[in-house]
């Protein structure tokens, strides 16, 4: 279904992450000591997981108010218990119970 | 030396993690055969990147066919933080590991292998991470297949339900560290703003999600990591910690 171009983009990405995972671990032999690039690496995956996370939960099932409920489900068991799985299905089951309802 | 024991250990430790690899691998593969990937395909993809926000950003950026520089662009930011953690580990390796071993084990590097590899006692020896990919791996690369098979015959209040199981993984993610860090809880609720923004904004609006990903990523963290800094001296023990937690 997908162009064959495909596999170009799939080698693009798979030689970016190695890269990214290797140079590290067989070039650099100190730990990093510059704050702001130590700050920045810091942070990075929380305003990644972020962007990516909403609005995209919201509008990724078949209607808003089941999306909502995944969103505010997840959020309250992540904040009781931050077990992935246990909070992957819980908003899954809230959007199911929703669908239902509605 | 003790190659065989470290891996036996390796793999013992993987299994827990290979189970929740299967999960969500197959979340990633419904979202592949939704995305028009092969079934096939969704397990090349499993294989050759190992990275499960990697892999949905990677899926968007193919879909949206938006571009090489785009993919490598969207890898670099998403994925910086395995520079990290590789950052991290090399510091736990003996200096006289061969460098076979070295880029054997840098295509293995995920949260999850982080989190065991960097908690283990004293040195690290790279067939402990290895061990634990040889079954992660496979069960990384059969979960994704099998979603991509099944995804489609699930009927659709189904797969709506389990199209929203990776998004909750990533809320997962950011909201533990965010009750226990006032910074990260902002950092978190400001991403999440801009990101519903951007949605609306004119130019930020007509970008493919690839793009503002990586341009919300470097603001935002650049911002943060200027307002508060994080001093770089407790690098293991603060990524190790968070590792346990979860």
């Amino acid at each position: 279904m997908l162009d064959n171009n495909i596999y170009i983009y799939l080698l693009v990405a798979s030689l970016t992450l190695y890269a990214i995972r290797a140079l590290p671990l067989t070039f650099i032999k100190g730990e990093i000591t510059n704050t702001f690039i130590y700050s920045f690496l810091y942070y990075v995956p929380y305003v990644t997981l972020s962007v990516m996370a909403f609005p995209a939960i919201i509008t990724a099932t078949s209607n808003l108010i089941s999306g909502i409920a995944a969103f505010v489900v997840a959020v309250i068991v992540a904040y009781k218990d931050g077990n992935l799985f246990k909070v992957a299905l819980a908003s899954c089951i809230a959007v199911y119970i929703t669908e239902l309802l509605i | 030396m003790d190659k065989n024991k470290n891996y036996l250990q390796g793999i013992k430790d993987g299994i827990p993690i290979a189970m929740g690899y299967f999960a969500v691998a197959f979340t990633l593969g419904i979202a592949a055969k939704n995305m028009g990937m092969t079934i096939a395909q969704s397990g090349l993809m499993s294989f050759m990147l190992h990275a499960s926000a990697g892999q949905f950003a990677a899926m968007t950026v193919i879909a949206e066919q938006a571009g090489y520089i785009a993919m490598i662009g969207a890898m670099f930011v998403i994925n910086i933080r395995y520079f990290l953690m590789s950052c991290a580990l090399s510091q736990k390796l003996n200096p006289n590991t061969p460098l076979w071993q070295r880029m054997l084990m840098s295509y293995f590097v995920t949260d999850e292998i982080f989190g065991i590899s960097v908690s283990v006692k004293g040195e690290l020896n790279p067939f402990y991470p290895l061990g634990a990919m040889s079954v992660g791996s496979p069960a990384w690369l059969i979960g994704t297949m099998l979603g991509a098979a099944v995804g489609n015959i699930l009927p659709l209040s189904l797969s709506s339900a389990f199209g929203v199981a990776l998004y909750g993984m990533f809320i997962a993610v950011v909201i533990p560290p965010s009750r226990e860090s006032k910074t990260i809880a902002i950092v978190v609720l400001v991403s999440m703003a801009a990101s519903a923004l951007s949605t609306v904004l004119p130019v930020l609006n007509t970008m493919s999600s690839g793009t503002k990903i990586i341009i919300l990523t470097l603001i935002i963290a650049s911002a943060a990591a200027i307002i508060r800094p994080v001093q770089p001296e407790s690098l293991l023990s603060k990524e190790a910690c968070e590792d346990v937690r979860q």
